[in-house]
């Protein structure tokens, strides 16, 4: 459990980054919290010549708000995240679900970029991020550009990123007052990826649903937006027979592994649990 | 006397004894990161070993190239089979009798078995060449069914064992059989169940898993050419079997092998066993000239060394309409991996299964064991538990709930029937055991009367008919165990390991000044004999424990012990330290006597010296003895007050519990939720009440992870699924339930102090308890046995299979 | 590999070394410190016995490279005791409640209390055992490392603990 030799590079600008990454080609990885990849190099699973360590760029740290959207360093902490008075304010559903990632050491560690950047079916921010249609910002060596949550995710460990490319920070535009939120995340056990888990956020009207959207983590090789399911409870009050339907359609694009969490037709019923739960915790939020 | 003079409880107190909850004296150093565990020790010119392991689950080695590994800067030199059978090393015997390779020869036998060791200047460049070394394989199909070992055409997995129609427990009968053990009384089990008004017959399964201590098995070895020494410190439960082993298979002289254990973090059977690795460190050193450290990764421990369990169990029950058992009827198949590296009294294939009576009259029974090889990784430890025992207490105990849900009983009734009764001790069990004591019938009902077990049961019925009326999801179930261990291995009429009779000793140095120093043949792997030896002595001979030194785990100053595992440290070095103490007070009395110019009969023993028998004002306390026997012995005595005792213990002891659990599922996701965990534990006489209760803790949080889904689980080609501390369910704090601890005082009649033994008893009852629970809430809705480990996704099975979902 | 000079403060003193990129803190502070008080038992950032404190984090020390602390503050257990060289609130809590047994996650779990005690002095149950959910003990079932967390956390408040009844 020792990673193989790699040569160390500490960066103090976005720009030395990408040049350093876009030089370095293949046998480069950008390293943020590390707490996905080091024990991908500890098994020797990830064997790159060289690290990009992220962690020397003020740029890439802190949560600023950009008119009506908030802005996270790519580099910023789930622990910042959790501590951020901003974030708890506009977009709570963050907080609800940066503390069910992995521990509380990881959480130190572990950045909101890497979270998304990473491409792991099983993280739990990219589903989040397809569900509030945040952006994604992507430095490379052509320059910047702005890519949607919705478009980035190609395949497991595969994304829209190109070589030399790093995601710098995400935007969210703030979902509107009083909306509800839910992230319903089923595991078994702290420190685990989720079984399934599902990610609500609709607004209300006069006890029907005016808006809504609901993301998927762990049921496919990418994260998904289960927008058939949103569209069934559109104009509902979730009653018994939407909420099946809601189910059923999302269930409906699940694709998860076999696994010790459990066996293809498990995780895609507790899928379909997760959205049902998730649709009602939200509703139950929603002013 | 005036107001100065101490009080007789002051006097008792003042010696931390026994029954005190005594705080421990290892916890300033381990709080404060000084402890000293293996791999903090470096010796000059150290090296590190590090295993080439297959990927494969059975295969032939067609040929292993180190050519590139060599040249890795720091790399010295990897070591294969070949080089072991140099030294003839290659294959090391077990403690089962069985043989089990070193490194590959010819072919592996299960995922992750060792190949080739690499040898290095650090753990780095180890690690880098392991991973140059090239080794080509051709795989070979795989047996991981333990129910289908024994096909007619299943591959042959020991090629070794070719024409060996019999092992060290007698014929095999299948190229796949290690041996079949069988005990009891056939024909009367056979006429018991002819008999029968009721019979239940199932297929209980207890899954593969592992005791996984948190610090992994490692080593250091250093040979010494000059002195021809050898020098082992390593995480080792029982340091002097390990000695004659090492001096056994390496032809080294006894007296120059040290081995060492220093602090060990945690054992829970794991460290019992001999390892390839301390093999390959030992032959390293002796290669190299220079100390080599083997440290295992987790992945390594959990994927190779001494899994626990596998043991697939049809338990049948006769018994009469009323509920009154007649006859036992049990059939084990037990998968022991590649080779047969159980780690049992020599004589004991299955340990001892044979308790599975358990707490009940059975007037008859039956047991038939088949071992049998597969392609998973060798052990078969008794994880937490004495000896096959928390298999043989779940076989009964859901046994017993599958019987009480066929006559239509409350689980908790059908045991109160069936308990031995208090005045049936020592109780001779149909399968061979003499209990020593219990009063099960007390600790039963003091059980129920503390949870409301009556009210439990009313809630559930209300449950149940809520869930029937569609108004909840979730179900209650009430999982009763009530085990009887056997602990204290063992006395030598039945008990050896590889020839050594199954003792364990201690020795007390007393000095001048009334301080002392007791070395004791066990070894702490977190239970705190450190703390709780010196009590003992403390209550026995008036030293206060505070100023006894308690050192373990150096086979140059040890007295030979067995080690500690079992439960057995109470019990038997437990009884030696007693007696121990008894004889360094026979001797103070003759010296006290001698002193105090009267007889010895005249004297009588008084918290912490001797007085005087009606001249209560004459005394002499035990540190005033001490320096008299230092000075002023009587004529023709010798000076000097130490004693040692090698304890043979005359029976094992029968620490026994009553456990519940209560459970909500939730059907839809197969979440559970333990609502509440009452544990009584009857473990006789309680030497430490704080550390007792720790262990308890302890003990039913790793039952509380094993039943509810810690598991070594393998896929159909060999490969280990559950290799790491992501997949192998290890709890949390926040997944761990809140134990309440209760417990009887049932001395053991034939132990010095009449103490039992406790660590792996909330093991053994929790296993059972948790089971049940599931069980019983599903139990309802027609099911009569689901398998372990009960996770979410397979209760939520469960559900689905007794038709919840039904539109 | 071309070795990195390093140098950081490990409690409260100045240390240097050299590694390569790739040696892991865990590694630097066990092997070049010769403080082993800090454990290595998964490897794979679950158990928690390498949490040190970095910088204001409980941080798995098995999980950082050694280049990675350039120019950090560490503390490991052996920097935890009182100035005078008493134990501190929570090295004695664990002792007092009997929060330890084979003492290897102990180093790791009295320096995630400790950070966890500055960040929230009055933990209820639930937040302690949220908070230690980064560290495995394989002993003691949590529950009397629960309690030492407690005492220590009264302690430290100036207040008098009380055993919560079972």
């Amino acid at each position: 459990m020792i990673p193989g030799p790699f040569s160390y590079h500490r960066p103090a600008t976005v720009a030395d980054a990408v040049k350093l990454l876009s030089t370095l080609g293949d046998e480069a990885r950008p390293l943020a919290g590390g707490h996905s990849l080091v024990p991908m190099m500890k098994l020797r699973l990830a064997t790159p010549e060289h690290l990009v360590d992220l962690h020397g760029i003020d740029g890439l740290k802190g949560i600023r708000r950009d008119g009506n959207r908030i802005v996270i360093g790519a580099m910023t902490t789930q622990a910042e995240l959790l501590a951020s008075d901003d974030i708890a304010k506009s977009l709570p559903i963050l907080q609800e679900a940066a503390l069910l990632i992995a521990d509380p050491q990881v959480r130190y560690m572990g950045t909101i970029g890497g979270n998304v950047a990473n491409g792991d079916p099983g993280n739990d921010m990219p589903a989040l991020m397809m569900t509030l249609g945040a952006h994604y910002r992507l430095e490379g060596p052509g320059g910047g550009r702005d890519i949607a949550a919705t478009e980035f995710y190609q395949g497991a460990y595969f994304t829209a990123l190109e070589p030399g490319e790093i995601l710098t920070a995400i935007s969210v535009a703030l979902p509107a007052a009083g909306h509800g939120y839910a992230y319903e995340k089923l595991k078994r056990k702290i420190g685990d990826y989720a079984t399934a888990a599902a990610a609500v956020v609709l607004t209300m009207a006069g006890g029907k649903v005016v808006s809504c959207a609901i993301g998927l983590t762990n049921l496919h090789e990418t994260p998904l937006l289960a927008t058939d399911a949103a569209k069934a409870v559109i104009g509902t009050s979730l009653d018994a027979a939407t909420l099946k339907k809601a189910a059923a359609a999302a269930e409906a694009i699940m694709s998860p592994a076999a696994d010790a969490r459990g066996p293809v037709e498990y995780r895609k019923h507790v899928g379909g649990i997760m959205v049902t739960r998730a649709l009602q915790r939200a509703a139950s939020r929603a002013k | 006397m005036n107001d100065l003079t101490p009080t007789r409880e002051q006097r008792t107190a003042a010696l931390e004894g026994m029954g005190c909850k005594r705080k421990r004296v290892e916890d300033a150093r381990f709080t404060q990161g000084k402890g000293n565990y293996v791999d903090d020790l470096k010796l000059p010119g150290m090296l590190h070993g590090d295993f080439v392991r297959s990927p494969h689950a059975h295969a032939r080695v067609k040929s292993i190239n180190s050519e590139e590994a060599l040249k890795v800067p720091g790399v010295l030199a990897v070591i294969t089979a070949e080089t072991l059978k140099t030294v003839n090393l290659a294959w090391m015997p077990t403690l089962a009798g069985d043989v089990q390779m070193v490194l590959a020869d010819g072919k592996v036998l299960f995922q992750n078995q060792e190949v080739a060791f690499v040898v290095a200047t650090d753990r780095y460049a180890a690690d880098d060449g392991i991973n140059k070394v090239v080794v080509e394989y051709e795989p070979l199909p795989v047996v991981i069914d333990p129910f289908k070992a024994m096909d007619k055409d299943a591959p042959v997995l020991r090629e070794d064992l070719a024409g060996k129609t019999s092992g060290a427990h007698g014929p095999r009968k299948h190229h796949n059989h290690i041996f079949e053990w069988t005990v009891g009384d056939k024909d009367l089990t056979d006429a018991a169940f002819r008999k029968a008004d009721v019979t239940i017959k199932e297929m209980i399964s207890y899954h593969r898993t592992h005791p996984s201590p948190l610090e992994t098995c490692q080593c250091v070895c250093s040979f010494d050419k000059i002195r021809g020494e050898l020098s082992i410190w390593g995480t080792f439960q029982a340091p002097h079997v390990i000695r004659t082993v090492v001096a056994l298979i390496a032809k080294i002289p006894e007296q120059k092998i040290h081995v060492i254990s220093p602090d060990v973090g945690g054992g829970f059977g794991n460290k019992v066993g001999a390892y390839p690795g301390y093999i390959c460190a030992a032959v390293a050193s002796i290669v190299t000239g220079k100390p080599v450290k083997w440290v295992e990764d987790r992945i390594e421990n959990l994927t190779a060394t001494s899994f626990a369990r596998d043991y697939h169990m049809t338990t049948e029950i006769a018994a009469t309409k009323d509920g009154k058992v007649t006859g036992l009827r049990v059939h084990v198949l037990a998968d022991h991996g590649a080779f047969d590296a159980c780690a049992d009294p020599s004589k004991w294939p299955a340990g001892f299964f044979n308790i599975v009576t358990g707490s009940y009259d059975f007037p008859t029974a039956h047991l038939s064991v088949d071992g049998i090889y597969t392609n998973k990784a060798p052990g078969g430890v008794a994880y937490r538990c004495s000896f096959r025992v928390t298999e043989a207490a779940y076989c009964i105990e859901r046994g017993m709930d599958i019987l009480a849900q066929k006559l239509g009983m409350d689980p908790a009734e059908l045991r109160l029937k069936n308990f031995i009764r208090k005045e049936q001790f020592p109780y001779h069990s149909a399968l061979g055991w003499e209990y020593d004591s219990g009063d099960y019938h007390t600790a039963m009902k003091k059980m129920m009367e503390t949870v409301d077990y009556a009210g439990l049961r009313k809630e559930q019925a209300a449950q149940r008919a809520a869930f029937k009326r569609g108004e909840t999801r979730e179900i209650m179930g009430l999982g009763v165990s009530f085990f009887t261990e056997i602990v204290g291995a063992g006395p030598s009429k039945n008990c050896d390991i590889l020839g050594i009779a199954m003792f364990d000793s201690c020795e007390i140095r007393l000095h001048p000044t009334g301080a002392g120093i007791a070395r004791v043949g066990t070894k702490s792997t977190g239970q705190g004999h450190e703390t709780t030896w010196a009590q003992i002595i403390a209550t026995e001979i008036g030293i206060p424990a505070d100023n006894i030194m308690v050192e373990e785990g150096n086979t140059d100053t040890a007295p030979y012990g067995l080690g500690t595992y079992g439960s057995r440290s109470t019990p038997v070095a437990g009884a030696a330290i007693a007696m121990a103490s008894r004889k360094i007070k026979a001797k103070a009395q003759m010296i006290a006597a001698y002193k105090l110019e009267v007889h010895e009969d005249d004297l009588e023993w008084d918290i912490d010296g001797f007085r005087v028998k009606g001249l209560p004002e004459k005394t002499m306390s035990m540190k005033d003895i001490c320096w008299a026997a230092y000075n002023s012995v009587p004529p023709g005595m010798e000076p000097g007050l130490e004693a040692v005792s090698y304890y043979d213990p005359p029976n094992m002891t029968y620490p026994f519990g009553a456990y519940i659990c209560v459970m909500n599922i939730d059907v839809d996701t197969g979440v559970y939720k333990i609502r509440r965990f009452y544990a009584l534990d009857d473990c006789g006489t309680r030497i430490n009440p704080m550390i007792i209760e720790g262990q308890v803790h302890g003990g039913l949080t790793e039952a509380f992870a094993i039943a509810m889904g810690q598991e070594i689980r393998y896929d159909p080609e060999g490969n280990v699924v559950t290799g790491s501390f992501m997949d192998f369910f290890m709890p949390t704090a926040v997944e761990t339930p809140h134990w309440e601890t209760d417990f009887t005082v049932t001395p053991s009649p034939h132990h010095p102090i009449g103490a039992k033994g406790v660590g792996e008893s909330p093991n053994v009852g929790g296993v059972p308890a948790f089971s049940n629970a599931v069980n019983d809430a599903f139990s309802f809705l027609g099911s009569t046995h689901i398998q372990m480990p009960h996770d979410y996704w397979r209760n939520w099975k469960a559900a689905k299979s007794l038709g919840v979902f039904a539109a | 590999m071309a070795k990195t000079h390093v140098t950081m403060k490990v409690n409260g003193a100045e240390v240097e070394g050299l590694v390569e990129p790739r040696t892991l803190l865990v590694h630097f502070i066990r092997e070049n410190l010769l403080l082993t008080g800090t454990h290595i038992g998964c490897e794979t950032t679950h158990c928690g016995a390498c949490t040190v404190d970095l910088d204001g984090m409980s941080v798995k020390s098995c999980t950082v490279f050694a280049v990675q602390a350039e120019g950090s503050e560490i503390t490991t257990i052996e920097g935890v005791a009182n100035a005078d060289g008493s134990l501190s609130a929570l090295q004695e809590g664990f002792r007092m409640m009997h929060g330890l047994q084979c003492g290897f996650c102990t180093p790791g779990m009295i320096l995630r209390a400790q950070r966890l005690l500055q960040e929230n002095p009055r933990p209820s149950e639930e937040e302690i055992r949220m908070g230690i959910s980064g560290n495995i003990c394989r002993c003691t079932g949590y529950q009397n490392i629960v309690k030492a967390i407690q005492y220590a956390a009264d302690k430290i408040n100036g207040v008098e603990f009380k055993e919560a009844a079972e």
